[in-house]
């Protein structure tokens, strides 16, 4: 099977996009990927689109998009895997191009949440756990979710407050540096613990943002990936896992199962040292759609021991110079989290990283291996996609 | 009552729908300026009123006993697996019908939360706890009573059926011992 490149990468900006519909805010990731790539819509033999919807009005986005971005009439799906539905669109499009079913293939991820007012939204993410058993009878939301692991955490390793607000305040840092980012601004450790309580022990500044947003890759075969560009990122390796809808089918509350393992998988394929894979990968994307969620991130991908995350978030031993920069686009928390968009925007930043064209040279990482890693969990370890990408072609 | 807590929830969505009307009326189309950009907005005509019919036949011996005060979960004869949230198919052995065994005792909170910003169908609830409670080999979750500052990881807890109000519907929830 042939290896896999990114020939192309587009990003919209993320944040209350009202003055596009969908369609339009797909497109504007959609031709960035196309005119950085150099390819036309002809030449993108399938395309899959990552959106969960159901805020937004149009039922088949897939179709709306292809339709508008003039990409019909190539082969589409809408792909759904909560949170994570933009690395699922990533994964589908990889493997169409691996394959050998397509030379070229689109991985486009959107998301429209400001299509329905707040607590609707509120209310529709949290149906996402296990609808019947959790949400029906007992209102979980979604903050709600990730404070039930919060909780579980503090009481087992000591986590405190504060360790949760230096990774909201370093997301904020990098996001203040990033023009593609939902906040733009740095918060400090006082307006933190003054942010109001959303799900105890969670508060508003350890949330990710209600965002609008798109971003868009054009991967294409080895042999074809070489006509097209001199500098291919190839996807290196993937690894996939899926866990209970339910939490109280769950057995810990401090590490989420299926993101351990979809490590483990990516680690495996890419014959990366088990021990310390920190040490080979030199820039990392993690879901932090709430800080507790970046510490446990830490701990499932083996940057630390269990219990050890949190001495990363006091030493900010994850920022540029620190044992492995985590997040330096702003992370899910402060660029934003638009749920079918986010899996493609990590592939996209970290793409960019790559290639040594971060939008602001306060975040970019120093590139030693040529490697960097996406984790991208849905829902609160539903599905869990870890992604490696590489500047070194697979098998070299 | 369902239709109260309706009718309060209906209300704010007539008073957003007369806005709209008189838009229309006024100017001929549904738009509006969002109010931080003055970006131009269609607002939706056509509503959507979604509630699901969830079939429980399966399960239809949990209801029963809930109402009798029992908390039911399944257990599969043949592997010994215990199923809470309850069903009646073990896929591990791909048997059926299997035997039911209420949770009793008292079990331990493993985790908690306080839900504070919360969705609009629990919007006419005062913040409520929810946590997750282990009992033997089942976790439950529900919601917890019990003063605030005694609600811990560890605590001890049982279960109680009662009403929901102001649904009225009955359910279970986790109460301090
Ligand atoms: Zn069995």
């Amino acid at each position: 099977m042939t290896n896999v490149a990114i020939i192309g990468t587009g990003h919209s900006k993320f944040g209350s996009r009202t003055d596009v519909n969908l369609q339009e805010l797909a497109w504007e990731a959609v031709k960035q990927a196309l005119e950085e790539a150099n390819v036309e819509q002809k030449d993108i033999q399938y395309f899959s689109v990552g959106n969960v919807g159901t805020w937004s009005a149009e039922p088949l986005p897939a179709v709306v998009i292809g339709e508008y971005c003039n990409l019909a009439p190539s082969g589409t799906m809408r792909v759904e895997a909560a949170c994570a539905s933009g690395s699922a669109a990533l994964r589908d499009a990889y493997l169409a191009v691996k394959s050998g079913e397509a030379d070229i293939a689109m991985a486009i991820g959107v998301e429209q949440m400001h299509q329905s007012p707040n607590p609707t939204v509120v209310e529709m993410i949290g149906r996402a756990g296990n609808y019947f058993w959790e949400f029906e009878n007992f209102g979980l939301t979604f903050p709600g979710y990730y404070a039930l692991y919060a909780t579980a955490y503090m009481n087992k390793y000591g986590l405190k407050e504060e360790d949760l607000g230096k990774i909201a305040i370093k997301a904020h840092h990098y996001g203040a540096l990033n023009p593609y980012a939902h906040f733009q601004k740095e918060i400090t450790m006082e307006e933190y613990l003054k942010s109001r309580p959303v799900a105890w022990p969670l508060k508003l500044l350890d949330s990710s943002p209600i965002t609008d947003g798109a971003a868009a890759v054009i991967l294409a075969s080895e042999e074809v990936a070489n006509k097209y560009t001199d500098s291919p990122v190839w996807i290196e390796a993937q690894g996939v896992g899926s866990g209970t809808a339910n939490l109280s089918r769950r057995t810990d509350f401090t590490t989420i199962d299926a993101a351990r393992m979809a490590a483990e998988q990516a680690y495996r394929r890419a014959k990366i040292n088990l021990d310390s894979p920190w040490k080979e990968i030199d820039v990392a994307d993690v879901h932090d759609c709430f800080t507790i969620a970046e510490i446990v991130a830490y701990e499932d991908l083996r940057f630390a021991k269990r219990g050890e995350g949190l001495t990363l978030a006091r030493e900010d031993q994850t920022y540029i110079g620190g044992r492995i920069p985590v997040n330096v686009d702003g992370g899910l928390k402060a660029k934003g989290h638009p749920i079918g968009a986010t899996g493609v925007s990590m592939a996209v930043s970290l793409t960019r990283q790559l290639l040594y064209r971060a939008p602001n040279k306060g975040m970019q990482a120093e590139i030693r291996n040529g490697r960097a890693l996406a984790h991208n969990v849905g829902g609160t370890g539903h599905y869990a996609y870890v992604t490696l990408f590489s500047t070194r072609r697979p098998g070299l | 009552m369902i239709s109260d807590v309706r009718d309060a929830k209906q209300k704010e969505i007539a008073e957003v729908l007369k806005q709209l009307d008189m838009l229309t009326k006024m100017t001929g189309l549904p738009i509006y300026p969002e109010p931080k950009t003055g970006n131009p907005l269609w607002s939706d005509v056509r509503e959507l009123d979604l509630r699901y019919q969830i079939p429980v036949k399966k399960i239809s011996k949990f209801f029963d006993e809930l109402k009798k005060g029992k908390v039911l979960a399944t257990r599969c004869s043949k592997c010994g697996t215990v199923y809470f949230p309850p069903q009646d198919d073990c896929p591990k052995c791909k048997t059926s019908n299997l035997e039911w065994k209420e949770i009793q005792g008292e079990g331990e909170i493993l985790t908690f939360t306080v839900i504070s910003v919360k969705p609009p169908s629990f919007a006419h609830y005062p913040d409520y706890v929810v946590g997750i409670a282990r009992f033997g080999d089942v976790n439950v979750t529900a919601w917890v009573d019990g003063p605030r500052e005694k609600i811990k990881v560890g605590s001890r807890v049982k279960l109680d059926v009662s009403k929901r109000e102001p649904e009225g519907y009955i359910t279970y929830r986790l109460i301090l011992v």
